[in-house]
């Protein structure tokens, strides 16, 4: 038999991309726990360096959350009426727009930020503040946040449930608020935890954007690496994905868990109907 | 449930056309008048504008310039679908996958701002009308098409909309489960006493429904009129062809009688000279011996029945031509047979 062969050597092929992916990370998580890193890890295990990034560059690790919080919020608020008028809307200007708005991904972050730099730079107080940085993430996440809720809107028939709505008496806010929104949460939760995860690990851009004073986590992270010892750099990195797995997990977890259940065959109307006299 | 007899709103169409952007004419200028508590059924093939006639009354879409539409004294032509007080059932259902199917029945009480406990009763009612109490608390994803309908149904009722409007509700079903909420529904609209507008291409539904029924094609009004009216005395060549089968012949009319196909058949309206088209239905002859038949012709094909026989035949004209008997002999093709068609049945119209 063939096919034992061709599994098993695909088993190994796949086994051996995967450990020369994660074997690095582990080594890098073991380093901020190991005593010397050049000794190895049977020098001890410690959590000193795990507790000196937190002295270090805590207030990094909060404004990261922070403006991962407020970009949320943001494209939020920004995104899904975008979307909605985008899926509503079938003209050309449309879809020139839905176009238009994959550019910020598209374009290197380095390029949106010297922008960004050029047009306010010139705004002492904003450009010394987080909000410059946050504008910058804004930009940056926007679009994923209008595409997943778009892709959800698209695969339903949303304007006959709109329709329906309407006939039902629902005004504008309440079809949007108690229809719209709650059919296409799944979008909404999808782009949230695309926005978040892209927003805390977001480097390019900020890295141009910020200043001493508004250092986000993986900039601190560039900046230990750059002028601390390894273990401290390492054990930064163990924080930041204490922080951010979860978010991919649930993210996982979103997408694989939108089964649908299959639909029963009908009752025959009659005998529902002797049962309800039987009951009465 | 006699808070659920209403008297009906009437409805009134005046000069509703609809262009499309882009320039298409979906419906010419179309006057109809509905009586409170009737039930009519707009009729016609893919593509004639019957779902466009039914959202310029629900107010999914607004007339061209000059049409008006009227709930009993009311013009609603600019009130927006919100405010119409209607129930509309769709083709999809649309029921709200977010909510489960009580939430569903109650959403248009709630949206009202309805209190509590009336909402309970209300939804109560509606379960029990259309016998889908046990569903109260399934998931929208959880219901076969046939219970689907019935919520969408119940939904729509549920508020006590002036008038009911259906488009295809029963398209997406199975045939039997068609016939069966066929039954329902008619029973239900007349339970109500509810003004219905009913959307379908099915001619079967639009005969069992319709207190009238209106033909519809090329976004044109064909013709207006029962059911009977349609079947038996259609206006015109499309609403012949398109209700029921029919048969047509080219004659010549002279005095009492016309000649076809080299017969001639007794004739009592008095039209003297001028090609006419004779047309009758498949059912509205009688098999009779070769000698005092009407007209003559060769069996191409036989389809038993069981209740009857259709019989193809050829050689009267260059269409063939569909009877229907209940006889109960066996018919061979190539064997030349003669019937007689009931006069009173005969459709004339002039070429
Ligand atoms: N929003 C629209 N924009 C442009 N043309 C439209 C629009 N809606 C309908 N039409 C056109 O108007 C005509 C009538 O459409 P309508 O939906 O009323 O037909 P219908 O009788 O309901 O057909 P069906 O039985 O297929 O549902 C069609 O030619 C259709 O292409
Ligand atoms: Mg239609």
């Amino acid at each position: 038999m063939r096919r034992p062969w061709l599994f098993y050597s695909q088993f190994a092929f796949t086994i051996g991309v995967c450990t020369f992916l994660i074997v690095p990370v582990i080594m890098s998580m073991m380093a901020g726990i190991t005593e010397n890193f050049f000794l190895g890890i049977k020098s001890g295990v410690t959590l000193r360096w795990v507790y000196e990034v937190l002295d270090l560059y805590l207030d990094t690790i909060y404004l990261s959350l922070l403006i991962a919080v407020i970009c949320l919020i943001v494209t939020l608020i920004l995104g899904i009426p975008t979307a909605y008028v985008l899926a509503k809307k079938s003209g050309r200007w449309a879809r020139m727009f839905e176009e238009f708005l994959v550019l910020p991904v598209a374009i290197p972050g380095l390029a949106i930020a010297l922008a960004l730099i050029v047009t306010y730079g010139g705004f002492r107080d904003f450009r010394t503040s987080w909000g410059f940085i946050l504008v910058g993430h804004v930009l940056y996440t926007l679009p994923f946040m209008v595409r997943s809720v778009l892709a959800v809107l698209s695969s339903t028939d949303f304007q006959t449930l709109e329709e329906s709505a309407a006939s039902l008496g629902a005004s504008f806010w309440q079809r949007f608020f108690g229809i719209i929104i709650p059919n296409c949460r799944s979008g909404i939760l999808a782009g949230s935890l695309m926005v978040v995860t892209l927003s805390v690990g977001e480097f390019n851009l900020t890295w141009m954007l910020h200043t001493p004073l508004t250092k986000t986590l993986p900039v601190g992270l560039a900046d230990s690496y750059a002028s601390m010892r390894l273990e401290i750099g390492s054990a930064y990195t163990l924080v930041f994905l204490i922080m951010i797995l979860p978010l991919l997990i649930g993210l996982q977890m979103f997408g694989t868990s939108k089964e649908r259940k299959p639909a029963v065959p009908d009752e025959d109307p009659s005998e529902q109907a002797n049962q309800q006299e039987i009951a009465r | 449930m006699s808070d659920l007899k209403d008297q009906g709103t009437a409805i009134n169409l005046l000069s509703c056309a609809k262009t499309f952007a882009g320039g298409v004419q979906a419906l010419e200028p179309l006057d109809l008048e509905i009586a409170g508590g009737e039930t009519v059924v707009l009729l016609g093939p893919s593509g004639c504008g019957k779902t466009t006639t039914l959202r310029i009354i629900a107010g999914l879409e607004e007339p061209d310039p000059g049409g008006r539409v009227m709930f009993g004294d009311d013009d609603v032509t600019r009130l927006p679908i919100e405010k119409r007080k209607i129930g509309m059932v769709f083709q999809s259902y649309a029921l709200f996958p977010n909510m489960t199917v009580r939430e569903n029945i109650a959403y248009g009480l709630m949206v009202r701002r309805m209190p509590k406990p009336d909402i309970d009763r209300r939804v109560g009612e509606m379960l029990e009308m259309m016998h889908i109490g046990d569903l109260e608390f399934r998931r929208i994803d959880q219901l076969s098409g046939g219970q689907c309908q019935r919520v969408a149904l119940a939904r729509a009722i549920a508020v006590q909309p002036r008038v009911l409007l259906l488009d295809e509700p029963l398209t997406a079903l199975d045939a039997i489960l068609r016939t069966r909420l066929r039954v329902e529904i008619d029973q239900l609209l007349r339970r109500l006493g509810i003004t219905a507008v009913y959307v379908t291409h099915d001619q079967g539904e639009a005969m069992s429904l319709g207190d009238r029924i209106v033909v519809m094609s090329r976004g044109r009004v064909e013709q207006i009129g029962t059911p009977r009216d349609i079947y038996y005395k259609p206006n015109n060549d499309f609403v012949a062809e398109f209700i029921g089968t029919i048969n047509r012949l080219r004659g010549i009319a002279r005095g009492d009688h016309v000649e076809v196909a080299g017969a001639s058949l007794p004739w009592s309206a008095n039209r003297s000279g001028g090609e006419v088209e004779i047309l009758f239905r498949p059912e509205n002859v009688t098999i009779s011996n070769l000698k005092s038949a009407h007209l003559k012709g060769n069996v191409v094909t036989s389809f038993f029945q069981g209740d009857r026989t259709k019989l193809i035949l050829d050689g009267l004209g260059e269409r063939q031509v569909i009877i229907e008997t209940t006889d109960r002999v066996e018919f061979i093709a190539g064997q030349e047979i003669g019937f007689r068609i009931d006069p009173d049945s005969m459709i004339i119209l002039n070429t």
